[in-house]
């Protein structure tokens, strides 16, 4: 079966001006060489620190920004491509940011914005302003009390409610949830993931969900991807990375994990440092700067992505070929 | 509000007598907007020589307002603040300008959430260090940068003399919260509050943050309060823990006894919702219905009633006496009968 999404060789890079007058420039590769494919029906959860490349993977998939290289096809279909329109392709995946409030057109009601988008796809207003009641209605707020609001008049979470109602009024078959959840309180947040996980049944979504909370894309993923620096870490079903996971900076990841337990307390962090600054990110292996297992080949060749069944995995601990000494004794990491 | 009459301070246990900080009956009212706001009303507090205590809440909680009410950061022209504090035999409410810039880093001092907005970008961190050294000892410039030295290692910044003379934009997220640490400790303070000093970083470096924030606590046997919104944080730093709703404590009891065995429905939801461990096909998370409180208009009564599986009438009726379900475990809920067996 054609995966809904392939995503080959996805690069951006962007530059960066360095020096009082914009004289010297370099560049951040924020996405570096990104290999992916996306199954109908499926919620494939996407990890990593604070400038892996996580944001701008998403707004690349939705084009919202161009690629420096690299390709995208949909349903067997290059964007762009005759047989699908970028207008079209857009009406299929649509996302909900973080920033609820930022979101949201501030002049425009519940209604209007969730009425908006479908309209001008060439819906007829008396057509999209029902659905926008239904829908509304399905993510949990009265139709009679919400629809003539203003954002500002909402909280938090209602407000995340009107931006998954306006994401679904395009009739999408993938939505992309960048850090859906992460602005809200705890309390909320939970209503607002049962009702995705519901939605996704109802309507036959895939998912991408992208959090840096490793227990939401826990939750919520059937397959979860583990960025480091614009690059694929690891890549394997949900169950299968959480408790055996293979890429150093997995471990590390999961390793940071709180306990819950007052008698288990954290005694000694998984690795010491920060993620490096992407301006400058270290040859080879980039996470070799903070890998436990470093050796030489680490800093002089960057690691391939190795696929073993369901599982993919980037180290050359895991690559027979790589002349790593721990690449023989793979299983017992 | 007018229940002040049953607002006795429930001290708990053994902290009460060696209280090195008090709280009693604090409220704080934001006045400066349309309608004035009460984010604070009626916390009491008692924290002792070397113990922590996690103040754990959602925003709007009054956890903030409350810790910063101890260094009485808030402006005194938009906020009415009522009740007692003392630090270490100090009136902190009858502070003069002069006295409280003294007390400010050397008695009580502060970690901020976000450190790049709580250091100055023109200064290098050094010199940071340097001004708030000389600014409380009799320091000369050489000595001070010697203590400032000492104390960008004992909170282990790699390469620390290097590392004095820099910017704060130019370090790193986990680097700067290091540097913050360092300046929020060098007058020696007795008590350090911290204000969700990890929320802002990556999972990696919010562990050896508070691996390093638990280290020092020990050693200097400081007394601290930490301010989190996350469960998790608290059960690895705290010894006791104050969970927060709609500007009063609700519940409040050793880390354990709170974890093990919540009393206050709040409480048990925010343990019950948390995702974790895998998820059996089609599960949903137990979640508490509703959204937090508008502090502008709270309900007569207890106010999480309204979200409430157990709220009865008495609930609505009035705010809750704090009830003690276990020596050191108090419970601001009328209906600790329904929650006992849960």
């Amino acid at each position: 079966m054609t995966p809904l999404l392939e995503v080959r060789g996805l690069e951006k890079r962007f530059t960066v001006k360095k020096g009082l007058f914009g004289g010297v420039r370099s560049y951040v590769s924020a996405v570096d060489g990104l290999d992916f494919d996306l199954h109908e029906g499926e919620t494939l959860g996407v990890v990593g620190e604070s400038g892996c490349g996580k944001s701008t993977t998403a707004r690349l998939l939705l084009h919202l920004m161009k690629p420096t290289a690299g390709s995208i096809r949909f349903a067997g279909h290059a964007v762009g491509s005759p047989n699908l329109p970028l207008k079209e392709f857009r009406r299929q995946i649509q996302m909900v940011f973080q920033d609820s409030y930022a979101s949201l057109n501030p002049r425009l009601t519940v209604e209007e914005s969730i009425a908006f988008g479908p309209m001008v796809h060439g819906t007829a207003r008396r057509e999209a302003v029902p659905r926008a009641h239904a829908l509304l209605d399905r993510v949990g707020l009265h139709p009679a009390r919400f629809a003539g609001r203003f954002t500002h008049e909402l909280s938090g979470g209602q407000r995340q409610r009107v931006n998954i109602a306006r994401a679904l009024a395009f009739r999408p078959r993938v939505l992309v949830l960048d850090e859906a959840v992460s602005a809200l309180d705890k309390s909320v947040e939970a209503q607002v993931i049962n009702l995705l996980l519901d939605l996704k049944e109802e309507f036959s979504l895939t998912y991408i969900v992208i959090s840096h909370d490793l227990e939401v894309v826990r939750f919520m993923s059937s397959r979860v991807l583990v960025m480091y620096l614009g690059r694929v870490a690891e890549l394997a079903p949900t169950e299968t990375l959480y408790t055996q996971s293979r890429h150093p900076y997995t471990t590390a990841l999961l390793g940071s994990l709180l306990s819950m337990d007052p008698d288990r307390r954290t005694e000694a962090a998984p690795i010491s440092g920060d993620p490096p600054n992407p301006i400058d990110p270290p040859a080879g292996c980039r996470f070799h700067t903070r890998c436990p297992y470093a050796e030489a080949v680490c800093s002089r060749s960057a690691p391939v992505l190795t696929v073993e069944g369901a599982h993919a995995v980037a180290c050359h601990r895991h690559n027979a070929a790589s002349g790593s000494s721990g690449a023989s004794q793979t299983e017992a990491v | 509000m007018g229940d002040t009459a049953t607002e006795k301070p429930v001290q708990a246990g053994a902290a009460a007598t060696a209280a090195l900080l008090s709280i009693e009956n604090l409220r704080v009212t934001f006045t400066g907007l349309s309608k004035p706001v009460t984010a604070v009303d009626g916390v009491d507090l008692a924290l002792a020589r070397g113990e922590v205590v996690a103040l754990l809440g959602e925003s709007g909680s009054g956890k903030s307002v409350t810790l910063r009410s101890i260094l009485r950061l808030h402006a005194a022209n938009k906020t009415r603040i009522e009740g007692r504090i003392h630090v270490d035999g100090v009136d902190v409410m009858a502070l003069s300008p002069g006295e409280l810039a003294q007390f400010r880093g050397k008695t009580v001092s502060m970690v901020f959430q976000e450190p790049m907005l709580a250091l100055d970008p023109v200064y290098t961190v050094g010199q940071q260090i340097i001004e708030a050294l000389r600014r409380h000892e009799p320091l000369s410039k050489t000595e001070a940068r010697r203590r400032a030295l000492a104390l960008f290692e004992q909170v282990r910044i790699p390469s620390p003399d290097r590392r004095l003379d820099a910017y704060p934009h130019e370090m790193s997220g986990g680097m700067r919260q290091r540097a913050m640490i360092a300046l929020a400790l060098s007058c020696n303070p007795r008590v350090l509050l911290a204000d969700e000093p990890t929320t802002a970083l990556d999972a990696t470096v919010q562990v050896q943050i508070l691996l390093l924030l638990r280290d020092l606590q020990r050693q200097l046997g400081l007394a601290m309060i930490f301010v989190t919104h996350d469960i998790s944080v608290a059960v690895e730093v705290a010894d006791r823990v104050a969970v927060m709703y709609a500007g009063r404590i609700v519940e409040m009891g050793a880390v354990r006894d709170v974890v093990r065995r919540p009393r206050h429905p709040y409480t048990i939801g925010l343990l019950s919702t948390r995702a974790h461990g895998g998820k059996l096909a089609g599960t949903r998370l137990p979640a508490i219905p509703g959204s937090p409180p508008d502090l502008a208009n709270l309900p007569p009564g207890c106010p999480y009633a309204p979200r409430c599986a157990h709220a009865a009438d008495v609930c609505r009726a009035a705010t809750p006496p704090p009830v003690t379900v276990a020596e050191g475990h108090v419970v601001r809920c009328a209906r600790t009968d329904a929650t006992a067996s849960l």
